[in-house]
């Protein structure tokens, strides 16, 4: 990747609550909030911040799979339901399955860098509690290749792909280490959850956290290699930032302490129709990363936290490697080690990511931007970690599918 | 005749009543997997779904519509196994839609009985009324061409009864579901003198892949479930008249209902158990085994009034409660019927002074949907139940009298040859009726009580 050609910040992050099991206020049979309500919560909470839909040029929604979860096409149009003021703006639609967020945010980051605005709105939305979780399976695998792959594949698709990749790591690495370090970074995640008071965790009252997400998994009911707290959850959730240049900074009358700088950013896609080479590697996302810190031109160990994208367990650990953070192998050990705990040398998920958290799928790359925003400017509340002015950098990576659609960013607090 | 040939062409007689329904669905559900099955492209399955009633054969296709798709989620892995070579059915929806499709087109309602005569297999499941079962089932043996063989839902009238009357030459056996059959693990296996023993090993073997717990009970009328729910009941009835003196009748059917939910941890107490089968339905299974077993004291005349009184339970054609002894709103109990005033009294007059003169429960206690999922149950009713013995209060007493009493009716069971073990009898319990733990037990053998 090139070097920026001029500075891009990110502003003003929003999420709304992620909603599903484990909430308390969620009932499925009650009716919930729908895409629209999303979009404008999460829209609004960052127009607050910048005064206004008057201060912004153009819209982006980052979404997956609305179409089928809602039957709603055409989103770019639900972007001014969100502000008179958008009415008549250019907007667009992104997609990339559950890396459509890391999209709309290279998107939005392309208009400021172009100079064709100023000040861009990105909104990530997914409300998929509309079905149940077996027709959801369905839906969610059309981020795998459906003419080649969805006949043989798995009642659970992409549970099953990821079952596949930890068997692969299993086998080639050992099971109970790395079965160790899945429940240790569950652990973690959940942990960082009840911090959080949008996250899906956040009511979590479960003691032995590490002792449940050892629940042996069982192949009859589920796939073959994970359990269910190897796996995100189902979530409905909507989060929105603000992409600007210093000129729009200003216009919005954002102070920069306020703001994080992309320093570097980094986008891979693979062949959909190709499975992975090597099924203990997320290839894709080392690239992506590369390319972000190359683009930044720092080295690794000046990061100070990780967004990665750990839609299972499996793929938390996978990442880890590919960022380059552990050898291959050692990944299992970098967790077990609580290195990535939020008390760790490199905290990671720090509002518990998509485990804790929760996986908005369409949403959860801005839902990861504004997680890292709030965290380098202070804003965290009472999951702040502490930034060292040695390691102020951030990165997020968000994947879409298995590993095929990448992006991935470097930030830091502007100054 | 094999397995699957046998299951090829199936009457289920009373279709559309509450078990006949459940019947339709399971027999239903095993055929269209047989059907999927490598081999058995040659065999045509259809299912008779035969009632007197068109107008409730309409609501049983949308049950079994529901039914089949809440089934066919949960084997969802499976149906992509058994769709494999359908090139057209890729996701879990469309597979599942499928087998809806293929489950529905295996069941014919119909109001005629002559549907049956080409059966293989007939599942009898109407009304507890010997005498048109015996009409139906020897109108059908006389006209079947098909060699058929009958299973019988009842609950209480004897096979070989029904066998000698219905001229079915060993040709029945009976296999009695609990209500409701989709959910309620357990089936009643009753075989006759007479029974062929090709048909019981047929039996046991759609038992077993209907992933039913089979539980063999003698011919006796009543047999195990019946033998012991009718005589708690009546025991409870009893208790009630007993009570009456010092409580009047409402206040004392209240707390026999409550002792026997929340101070015996039963999912339901015993009088909306009553309601929940039906008044009529009990009065017509104690008819049946008072004319046959001795002693004649199996009746119940607060029983009887109540249904003078056009008071009866059971469900309505959307599967919610009616008012019986007691009075339901949304499914739960929130009166009791007074007979002198033929009105309800609800809880909220009744229950402050009747919960103070049964006094506390345990501070052990737990309701009994918590207890049925403690991983460590048997320890903590053993605690429990020692508390329970422990206290001096009226609710504990009765508690004791109407949990010893159950034992006693459950080992009868055992000493009248009705049950062949023990075991039986607490599983028929435990899985027919959910309890929480069997009636035979040693949970009431401490402390003295008059």
């Amino acid at each position: 990747m090139k070097k920026n050609r001029r500075k891009v910040f990110m502003t003003a992050g929003y999420n709304t609550v992620s909603l599903g099991t484990g909430r308390k206020e969620f009932n499925p049979k009650k009716l919930r909030p729908g895409l629209e309500e999303y979009i404008r919560e999460a829209g609004q909470g960052t127009l607050q911040q910048i005064g206004g839909g008057e201060n912004v040029d153009e819209g982006v929604i980052s979404n997956f799979m609305a179409a089928r979860f809602n039957k709603q096409g055409n989103l770019a149009a639900l972007i001014p339901y969100v502000d008179d003021n958008l009415k008549w703006k250019p907007c667009c639609r992104v997609e990339g399955a559950c890396g459509s967020g890391g999209l709309g945010l290279s998107v939005g980051m392309k208009s400021v860098l172009a100079e064709t605005a100023d000040v861009v709105l990105v909104i990530g939305v997914e409300v998929q509690n509309t079905v149940k979780a077996i027709y959801g399976a369905d839906i969610l695998a059309g981020a795998g290749w459906f003419r080649g792959e969805r006949k043989k594949g798995h009642v659970y698709f992409f549970p099953a792909a990821f079952s596949d990749r930890a068997g692969a790591y299993f086998e080639k690495y050992g099971r109970e280490k790395t079965r160790r370090a899945f429940a240790r970074w569950y652990r973690n995640a959940i942990e960082n959850a009840r911090l959080c008071e949008t996250a899906q965790e956040f009511h979590n009252t479960v003691e032995n956290l590490e002792a449940l997400a050892l629940t042996e998994p069982n192949p009859r009911t589920f796939v073959d290699h994970l359990n269910v707290f190897d796996c995100s959850k189902v979530s409905d959730a909507g989060s929105a930032i603000a992409i600007v240049s210093e000129k729009g900074l200003k216009r919005i009358g954002v102070p920069k302490s306020e703001a994080v700088e992309v320093v570097g950013w980094g986008q891979a896609e693979a062949d959909l129709t190709i499975p992975p080479e090597d099924p203990t590697q997320l290839e894709t996302t080392a690239r992506a990363v590369k390319k972000a810190l190359e683009c930044a031109g720092i080295p690794l160990q000046e990061l100070g936290t990780v967004e990665c994208h750990d839609c299972f367990t499996i793929s938390g650990l996978l990442s880890i490697e590919a960022i380059g953070l552990a050898g291959k192998g050692e990944g299992a050990d970098f967790i077990s080690a609580g290195k990535t705990s939020r008390q760790g040398f490199l905290p990671m998920n720090t509002s518990g990511g998509l485990i804790g958290w929760g996986h908005p799928t369409g949403g959860t790359g801005v839902r990861q931007a504004v997680t890292i925003w709030q965290q380098l400017t202070g804003k965290a509340g009472n999951w702040q970690i502490s930034i060292s002015p040695n390691r102020p950098y951030a990165l997020s990576v968000n994947m879409g599918g298995n590993d095929k659609t990448v992006t991935a960013i470097v930030y830091r607090r502007a100054e | 005749m094999n397995y699957a040939e046998r299951l090829e062409n199936v009457t289920v007689l009373g279709a559309a009543g509450k078990m006949g329904r459940g019947i339709v669905l399971l027999a239903a559900m095993e055929m269209a997997d047989l059907s999927l099955e490598p081999g058995h492209e040659s065999l045509t399955f259809s299912l008779q779904a035969v009632d007197i009633s068109q107008k409730a054969l309409s609501g049983l296709l949308t049950y079994l519509r529901s039914q089949v798709q809440r089934a066919a989620e949960q084997k969802a892995a499976w149906l992509r196994k058994a769709y494999e070579k359908r090139e057209d059915l890729i996701e879990n929806r469309d597979m599942i839609n499928q087998y809806i499709e293929d489950v529905l087109a295996i069941v014919r309602p119909a109001t005629e009985i002559e549907t049956s005569y080409r059966s293989t297999l007939v599942f009898e499941a109407i009304h507890e009324n010997l005498d048109l079962k015996v009409n139906l089932l020897s109108r059908i043996i006389s006209h079947n061409v098909r060699d058929a063989w009958f299973f019988s839902n009842t609950s209480s009238i004897p096979i070989s009864e029904l066998n000698g009357k219905a001229n079915l030459d060993g040709r029945l056996i009976g296999f009695h579901f609990y209500n409701p059959p989709a959910v309620q693990k357990l089936v009643e296996l009753i075989s006759a003198e007479s029974t062929l023993p090709e048909l019981a090993d047929f039996a046991r073997q759609f038992a077993k892949k209907l992933r039913k717990t089979v539980v063999p009970s003698h011919d006796v009328a009543g047999f195990i479930g019946n033998g012991h729910f009718m005589r708690d009941a009546l025991y409870a009835v009893a208790e009630v008249e007993r009570l009456t003196k010092d409580f009047g009748l409402v206040d004392a059917i209240y707390m026999v209902n409550k002792v026997s939910q929340d101070f015996l941890i039963r999912p339901m107490g015993i009088f909306q158990l009553i309601d929940y089968v039906g008044l009529d339905v009990c009065q017509c299974i104690l008819g049946v085994m008072n004319e046959r077993l001795p002693g004649g004291r199996l009746r119940s005349s607060l029983l009887d009034k109540l249904i003078s009184l056009g008071i009866a339970g059971g469900q309505y054609a959307d599967g919610s409660q009616k008012d019986g002894f007691l009075k339901y709103e949304k499914g739960r109990p929130n009166g009791v019927f007074d007979p002198e005033k033929q009105a309800y009294s609800s809880f909220s007059e009744v229950a402050g002074r009747a919960d103070k003169a049964l006094g506390s429960l345990p501070g052990q206690a737990k309701p009994w949907k918590t207890v049925i999922q403690l991983p460590d149950r048997a320890n903590f009713l053993q605690g429990y139940f020692r508390e329970l013995g422990a206290m001096k209060t009226l609710g504990a007493d009765l508690a004791i009298r109407y949990g010893r009493k159950s034992k006693e009716i459950g080992l009868g069971l055992v000493n009248e040859k009705v049950a062949e073990r023990e075991e039986d009898v607490n599983t028929v319990l435990l899985t027919g009726f959910y309890h929480a733990y069997g009636p035979i037990n040693n949970y009431f053998n401490g402390g003295v009580r008059s």
